[in-house]
């Protein structure tokens, strides 16, 4: 077995309104392996996405530990945090978030002219099959498009994990397909290691592992022996 | 309540911060105006009634002696009321407590009491009794500067002969609001005042019985001024007339309405800039709301709000704030118009004030800076009725842009994508960039434009002060004498050069445009007091020709080369045409000068002087001040170090003060500029910021991209201010010169300095309040929610 690059232990996290206190995660312990593409599936609030962004370094858990490498999260304050995402993660968010007044080419510049060991944005923009379309501002690009910007401006700082949250919620399934396959290539070729969350069940065929969320907790973890390409994933 | 209306309610809370940056500017342009114009009226006000309480004439005249018979004739003439005779001289005064001489103006006082005309009004003791001869008045200054009481006394030197004389009143007087001794720039209360005494003595002293040497007249009303004047004049020509004036060029009047001037300029400027400003904020703001509400308000349509409900209610949160704005501006205005008005009575010496208050001011004032928050809301506002219900909820089309030439130069010298982010901000919105760096810029001009005042005041003071006036005292003697007492002044202790001067009055005429001045004559090679050109180099006088000042060529109508119609009020009184041989600035008073050897010939005299420059050994001063308290013919003695002192300290009494609240005024603009473009920047932008904190920007890179802009902004906007305050001096010097000052457009590198560093003080101070903000900015809602 691979070395797990994430490591979690009875992560909870409280969000306390004064008057009542809502459990996100209620002791969570959960591995990630290196190179692994891995699926968190979950109804909404089953908190799924309260994890990712703990392990993302974007909010603290109240209780437990989290593990990244041999760095733990859990013991960094804000200005590490961001060192931390700014070294090691990349994102891909369900909206994209790119930059409007910046090109597709200067959106992934954005991210490699702060990162200590890049790949040239043609590349990453190569990566995810946009070559004629670097120059374009995103109100110029269609959403699949404007996703797959998203997807090589995270890869594009050599990232050892990324995140996605809902990465085609907002695409049909045809454009949908063609992100996800960005992200599949970005997993083969360089073995970065993929969370990827999604309300989308059919998304799960092509991930290592399946992660099933609920009431805050691990209900269930899958194998697949056998995963699919993203077109053959039937939506 | 109505549900929309609570809604403004909260939101108007919810904008407290904005809206209060923006109410601060408003209230700013409200109490200015408040202020300015409440000033005015109030001083306008008490000085009218002063002037009637107290019988300010309207025309003034003096002759060498006139008899008192005389006066009937002059009463005769079309339109006068009331003709005053009476004696006016100078004497020098030996004042306990002061080495050096004083000198004051010596009024006589009819026999019958108080004066019908000009009459100093008492404001402790008594007005001297008839048949005391001793008994004294003087003006409230001249006592105050030196401490009199009751009962001191002074000795007076009355045409040679020593009297002592005793004080039993202080008064005030309409004549002598403002007052300058002869051959002085600035008053000196402590050195020259005004004293009214028994009329007998003072003819007696100085040979006037049964004569006069100089008339007031009070006219009826709608008389025709100049026509009383030149039948004045023809009276009093035979007994060495020097020519009537009226108000307009009576110094103390002309001193006061200058001031009043420069009160109505300021109330002229000021207001609307901060109006401008507030109205361009006010757009800012609700432009901003209602891009943030357009699903808002397409809701409110869809529900069946009309167009004008829903216009009504933004307009109502842009009335919140003119409201909020003008109720503080009122306040203030309030408070600070008595406290100014009642510091100017002092300043002038009014005997009280008549504090009025205009309800007009505050319905103007109120009007304006509402109307000025409504304007600048209209054009957002009406973008709202132009809505449908259904392209109100559904998210604005993303915007675009486009790389340009200036992207590719820009990439060219291998920018960060962060300044390319700020660069294409601005040129996306060039209208806004705009916009911000006006609205910055007018602050800065608002510093420059009113501290460079300062700088001029320098200018004059090292140009009349250490350029032309070199002489370090300057005897007036009490007529006219030989050239030949020059000599006699080398003999006065310490006296080490002697120049002498001669001034004569005259009339300057081109067509219908003339001026009463005195000419002054000066012998070639003086070196103390120098006629200097603008380059501060030393004018030559010409051997035929006379030497204007800028000013009063302009009011001439002349220039360099043109042939001046000279009407000479003493000797032969012979009118003469001179060539204008140069024009000269000079900053204070109006100024002619000629050759004193071709002025004597004009008046087929042997050169004569009534005024002596000197320099002096400074180890001799207090014999020399003996000296001049005993020596027949003297009338006065100014001391120019003290005139500087004077100015210097007129200068320092009102620079501390005026710097702060200007650079106060200019910093709550630049705030109520730079944060309203912050906040509305960050609202923006916040998610695109937050993404960047989630791909590891650090909260400083992050601050760079919307503080960076703006004191990029800012850096535009200070040099711009430069030039645009520049402008507004220029405005203020043309407003403000009068023929008793012309003030000089000069801005010292230090002003420009300092009005940038206030700027980019208070840009960077409104920045960094929101880049608390910045700080703390929701990563996580980014990774979900659409804008």
């Amino acid at each position: 077995m691979r070395e797990p690059i994430f490591h979690t232990e009875k992560v909870t996290k409280v969000y306390d309104t004064g008057e009542v206190k809502v459990f996100a995660l209620r002791g969570v312990d959960l591995d990630l392996f290196e190179g692994e593409m891995t699926v968190l599936l979950g109804a909404s609030g089953s908190g799924k996405s309260t994890l990712l962004n703990i392990l993302g370094g974007l909010d603290h858990a109240t209780e437990g530990r989290v593990f990244f490498k041999d760095m733990e999260l859990t013991a960094m304050n804000d200005r590490e945090l961001t060192a931390y995402r700014r070294n090691h993660v990349g994102f891909v968010f369900q909206f994209y978030n790119l930059v409007p007044s910046l090109t597709a080419r200067e959106n992934v510049a954005l991210v490699t002219e702060i990162s200590p060991d890049p790949m040239r944005p043609e590349m990453a923009l190569e990566l995810v099959g946009l070559t004629n379309r670097m120059d374009h501002f995103p109100a110029e690009l269609s959403g699949g498009e404007q996703q797959r910007v998203a997807i090589a401006r995270a890869i594009a700082k050599r990232p050892e994990v990324l995140f996605c949250d809902e990465p085609t919620g907002a695409l049909d399934s045809k454009t949908g397909v063609q992100v996800l396959e960005a992200l599949d290539q970005v997993n083969r070729e360089l073995g970065t290691t993929t969370a990827v969350i999604t309300h989308n069940a059919d998304i799960r065929k092509m991930a290592h592992r399946v992660i099933f969320f609920a009431d805050g907790q691990i209900s269930e973890v899958r194998v697949n022996e056998t995963r699919l390409k993203p077109h053959e994933i039937d939506w | 309540m109505k549900v929309l209306d609570r809604k403004m309610l909260r939101d108007f809370v919810r904008l407290w911060a904005q809206s209060l940056a923006i109410a601060l500017v408003l209230g700013c342009g409200v109490a200015s105006f408040v202020l300015s114009y409440g000033v005015k009226l109030s001083l306008t006000e008490t000085q009218s009634t002063f002037y009637e309480r107290n019988r300010f004439a309207d025309i003034w005249a003096s002759a060498t002696r006139a008899p008192n018979s005389l006066i009937t004739q002059i009463e005769r003439i079309k339109g006068v009321v009331i003709a005053e005779p009476r004696i006016s001289q100078f004497a020098i005064l030996d004042v306990e407590g002061l080495s050096e001489p004083a000198a004051a103006k010596m009024i006589a006082l009819p026999k019958s009491g108080n004066s019908v005309l000009n009459m100093p009004s008492v404001t402790l003791g008594r007005m001297p009794s008839p048949n005391r001869t001793d008994e004294i008045l003087v003006s409230e200054n001249f006592a105050t500067s030196n401490g009199f009481a009751l009962g001191d006394t002074v000795v007076a030197t009355l045409n040679g002969q020593k009297r002592v004389l005793r004080i039993v009143g202080t008064a005030l007087s309409p004549e002598f609001i403002y007052l300058l001794g002869p051959g002085s720039m600035m008053p000196d209360d402590r050195r020259f005042g005004v004293i009214w005494m028994d009329r007998d003595t003072l003819a007696a002293a100085f040979d006037l019985e049964g004569a006069f040497n100089e008339v007031t007249l009070k006219l009826a009303l709608g008389a025709n001024e100049n026509k009383v004047k030149d039948a004045l004049e023809t009276l009093l020509a035979p007994y060495g007339g020097t020519g009537p004036y009226g108000r307009t060029a009576q110094t103390s009047h002309v001193f006061l309405d200058a001031e009043l001037d420069q009160l109505d300029t300021m109330s002229r400027i000021l207001p609307p800039l901060f109006f401008i400003i507030s109205a361009f904020l006010v757009n800012m703001v609700i432009g901003r709301l209602i891009a943030l509400e357009r699903e808002q308000i397409g809701l409110f349509k869809a529900v069946g709000y009309t167009n004008s409900q829903v216009a009504w209610h933004y307009v109502k949160i842009a009335i919140g704030i003119g409201v909020f704005g003008t109720v503080m501006g009122w306040g203030v205005g309030a408070w600070a118009g008595h406290g100014l008005s009642k510091l100017y009575a002092q300043f002038f010496h009014f005997p009280y004030l008549i504090y009025v208050t205009s309800p007009n001011t505050y319905i103007l004032s109120g009007a304006a800076g509402i109307a000025a928050a409504i304007l600048g809301a209209l054009q957002s506002v009406l973008r709202t009725t132009k809505l449908s219900p259904a392209v109100a909820m559904s998210p604005p089309a993303p915007v675009r842009f486009r790389q340009n030439l200036f992207d590719k130069f820009v990439h060219m010298l291998g920018a960060r994508q962060t300044v390319m982010m700020i660069l294409r901000s601005i040129t996306r919105w060039p209208m806004r960039a705009a916009l911000t760096v006006l609205g910055v810029s007018l602050s800065g001009a608002i510093l420059i434009s009113t501290l460079f005042m300062f700088d001029a005041l320098d200018e004059i003071l090292d140009t009349s002060f250490f350029q032309a006036n070199r002489q370090q005292a300057t005897i007036t003697l009490t007529g006219n004498k030989p050239y030949a007492i020059l000599e006699d002044a080398l003999n006065l202790p310490g006296v080490m050069r002697s120049e002498g001067l001669r001034s004569v009055p005259a009339r300057l005429r081109n067509g219908h445009l003339e001026k009463l001045i005195g000419i002054e004559g000066r012998a070639p090679g003086m070196d103390l007091s120098r006629v200097l050109n603008a380059e501060n180099g030393a004018v030559v006088l010409p051997d035929k020709g006379i030497i204007l000042s800028g000013t009063l060529a302009e009011s001439l109508g002349v220039t360099v080369g043109d042939m001046l119609e000279i009407e000479v009020l003493e000797g032969q009184r012979e009118t003469y045409f001179v060539p204008i041989t140069a024009i000269i600035e000079q900053y204070f008073g109006l100024g002619a000068y000629m050759n004193l050897g071709y002025l004597s010939a004009l008046l087929q005299q042997a050169p004569q002087v009534n005024a002596i420059n000197i320099s002096l050994d400074e180890n001799q001063l207090d014999a020399l001040y003996d000296a001049v308290k005993d020596t027949p013919g003297i009338a006065g003695l100014v001391l120019w170090k003290q005139i500087r002192q004077s100015f210097n300290d007129t200068i320092a009494e009102n620079s501390g003060m005026t710097t702060t609240i200007y650079a106060l005024v200019a910093s709550l603009i630049v705030v109520g500029v730079v944060y309203n473009s912050a906040r509305i920047q960050l609202s923006e932008r916040a998610r695109e910021l937050a993404s960047l904190r989630i791909l590891g920007f650090t909260k400083g890179e992050v601050s760079f991209i919307l503080l960076g802009e703006l004191m990029l902004l800012t850096l535009i906007a200070i040099p711009l201010g430069f030039v645009i305050g520049r402008f507004f001096a220029f405005l203020i010097v043309s407003g403000f010169s009068s023929d008793l000052y012309t003030i000089p457009l000069v801005i010292n590198n230090a002003t420009y300095g300092f009005s940038g560093v206030v700027v980019f003080v208070a840009s960077l101070a409104s920045a960094l309040l929101v880049r608390r903000r910045i700080n703390r900015l929701d990563l996580i809602s980014v990774m979900k929610t659409r804008e």
